[in-house]
């Protein structure tokens, strides 16, 4: 009798789960279907090539233009700017935290750092606003810092605390003995992190980089807010400008239903899908090629 | 007797509140094997890694007495650890080899100890002939150590202490986690490196210590019972606990 209610439990668990799964597939078929195909209504006004090597953007303009380039630049620049912060910052207080830092330091640290990760991305894109546009403006002498630098800095603090948690697990995982083995060789510690600890936990790091990489493309409110939103391109990190999330969200909402405009900002999303795929791709490559050295 | 290579004299060793190491007292020879045995926790591994500094980090660690190298004291101020280290190579008991090519895995000693870039290939290939690992790896040096079977990678660890030519091989149990053949290949290796290198290698394994060591130290309960050479300690023992350990009584 308990076995074959089990076996009831057990069947209907699976049925369950597979459900689940085949739900999240057809949501994300779609969703790229419905991308794809009000892009498709887009690319049959506009050449894909001028959609994307033209840097004018004026959706309302006589005549239209949709060139993007300065978009896609500004939301690079960015994000290029968030991980050249966020990269050293982040694998250097993991390694700190999991090398040298206390177990009194680390248990103050470590809730402090993941609670950032609770901070609304309004708040920040306000701290922005009111702390580093004038602590920037004051710095380059114009007349307000909501710029590329501005958003960069936001978005590497808001990619730290994934970066951080993860990659510090990442180095937390590599077994002593691998760690024995350097010293027993005469290594000091920091020739230990860099060249032993580090490279065996390239993957998790690795892992941790993508995350934070996916959350400076991906994020909306906070550079939208900071940077100024100006759509032209962009000379450096002082310049406003506007990213690809930020002009979707801004001119979304106001887009009459199926006009080119309308398609045109699917068009911008699904590009936005397909870097976010592109580089997914080479961090996955990329793990792929150091999980063969990794020794169990 | 000529003075040892290496020695502990009046070693003692707390971890926190329990004392592992009571007053050791034992000298290594130059160009000798010598086993280590005794029962599971009597501190075997403990005393070993006494003599490279590897309790240095450990929290809670207590250390009195001497280690000496030659006529040096491993615990001196002025001794730098790296050194020392240098000199007092380990293999341990699960191959360790780093996350790195089975090159790299040798390259990257050489360079932290400051071997010059021209001569570090030398070294490398030599001590892979040493480990008897060439023949099997030499066309694919490359690899990542991780692809190498559990012996194989024993015998790169092995060949990793040997590049860095130290004057003392410290060996903890490298074979308990290998099949007999590889065993043997070890043993084999352990033997040819006698002629160059001090050894003291912890073993289970009675057999093994039998055909190896030309010295058998039996350790019990954090003391050294009897020291001696390995003839006399499995088939002369002075000391009852030794000749029932060596015979399997307990254990
Ligand atoms: N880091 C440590 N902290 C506290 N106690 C330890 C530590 N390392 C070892 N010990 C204790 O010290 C004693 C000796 O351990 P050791 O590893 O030297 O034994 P062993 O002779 O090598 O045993 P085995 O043959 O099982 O390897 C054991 O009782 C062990 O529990
Ligand atoms: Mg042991």
């Amino acid at each position: 009798m308990k076995l074959v209610s089990r076996k009831h439990t057990e069947k209907f668990t699976a049925r369950f789960f597979k459900a689940c799964g085949f739900g999240a597939g057809s949501v994300l078929i779609a969703l790229s279907l419905m991308l794809v195909w009000n892009a498709a209504a887009f690319f049959i006004h506009v050449k894909p090539y001028d959609f994307v090597s033209k840097t004018q953007w004026d959706p309302t303009g006589s005549p239209s233009a949709y060139g993007m380039l300065s978009m896609l630049i500004s939301t690079m620049l960015v994000a290029v700017g968030a991980m050249l912060i966020a990269i050293p910052l982040g694998i250097g207080t993991a390694a700190f935290l999991a090398e040298y830092a206390g177990r009194k330091l680390k248990n103050m640290l470590k809730p402090a750092i993941e609670m950032l990760a609770a901070i609304p991305s309004v708040a920040i894109g306000f701290l922005g606003i009111v702390v580093i546009s004038p602590g920037l403006a004051g710095l380059t002498g114009r007349s307000n810092g909501l710029n590329a630098l501005n958003g960069a800095i936001l978005l590497s603090v808001m990619a730290l605390p994934t970066i951080i948690t993860v990659a510090q697990d990442a180095i937390d995982g590599i077994p002593i003995s691998y760690k024995e083995a350097s010293f027993g060789i005469g290594a000091s510690r920091w020739q230990t992190l860099t060249q032993v600890t580090i490279p065996a936990a390239a993957p998790g790091i690795l892992a941790a980089i993508m995350l934070g990489v996916g959350r400076a493309i991906g994020e909306t409110m906070t550079v939208l807010m900071a940077t100024g939103n100006a759509i032209a391109l962009p000379h450096g990190f002082f310049d406003a400008v506007r990213t690809m999330t930020a002009t979707i969200a801004i001119e979304m909402g106001e887009v009459p239903f199926q006009t080119t405009h309308y398609y045109a900002l699917f068009s911008v999303a699904i590009l936005l899908f397909i870097i976010t795929l592109v580089i997914n791709m080479i961090g996955e490559y990329f793990v792929g090629r150091f999980k063969k050295f990794e020794i169990r | 007797m000529q003075q040892p290579k290496l020695s502990a004299r009046g070693i003692s060793l707390w971890f926190g509140e329990k004392q592992v190491l009571k007053d050791i007292d034992i000298g290594f020879q130059d160009r000798q094997i010598t086993a280590l045995i005794g029962p599971s926790g009597c501190g075997k591994s403990t005393l070993l890694r006494c003599f490279n500094r590897m309790h240095d980090r450990t929290p809670g660690v207590r250390l009195s007495g001497h280690c000496y190298l030659d006529q040096e004291d491993i615990y001196a101020k002025s001794v730098f650890v790296a050194a020392i280290r240098r000199r007092i190579g380990m293999v341990f008991q699960k191959a360790n080899p780093f996350a790195k090519s089975i090159y790299e895995n040798i390259n990257y000693g050489l360079k932290i100890n400051g071997v010059q870039e021209n001569q570090r290939h030398e070294l490398i290939v030599q001590s892979l002939k040493e480990s008897f690992l060439w023949d099997e790896v030499q066309h694919e040096l490359h690899k990542p150590a991780a692809q190498l079977s559990g012996g194989q990678q024993q015998r790169l660890c092995i060949a990793r202490a040997v590049a860095l030519r130290p004057e003392v091989i410290l060996m903890d149990e490298p074979c308990s986690a290998l099949d007999p053949l590889s065993t043997a290949k070890i043993e084999e290796l352990i033997k040819n490196l006698k002629a160059d290198y001090t050894i003291v290698i912890v073993t289970h394994n009675m057999q093994q210590a039998q055909r190896i060591a030309d010295n058998t130290v039996f350790m019990y309960m954090g003391r050294i019972i009897e020291a001696d050479t390995t003839p006399n300690i499995f088939n002369n023992a002075t000391n009852e606990l030794t000749s029932s350990y060596v015979h399997g009584k307990f254990g």
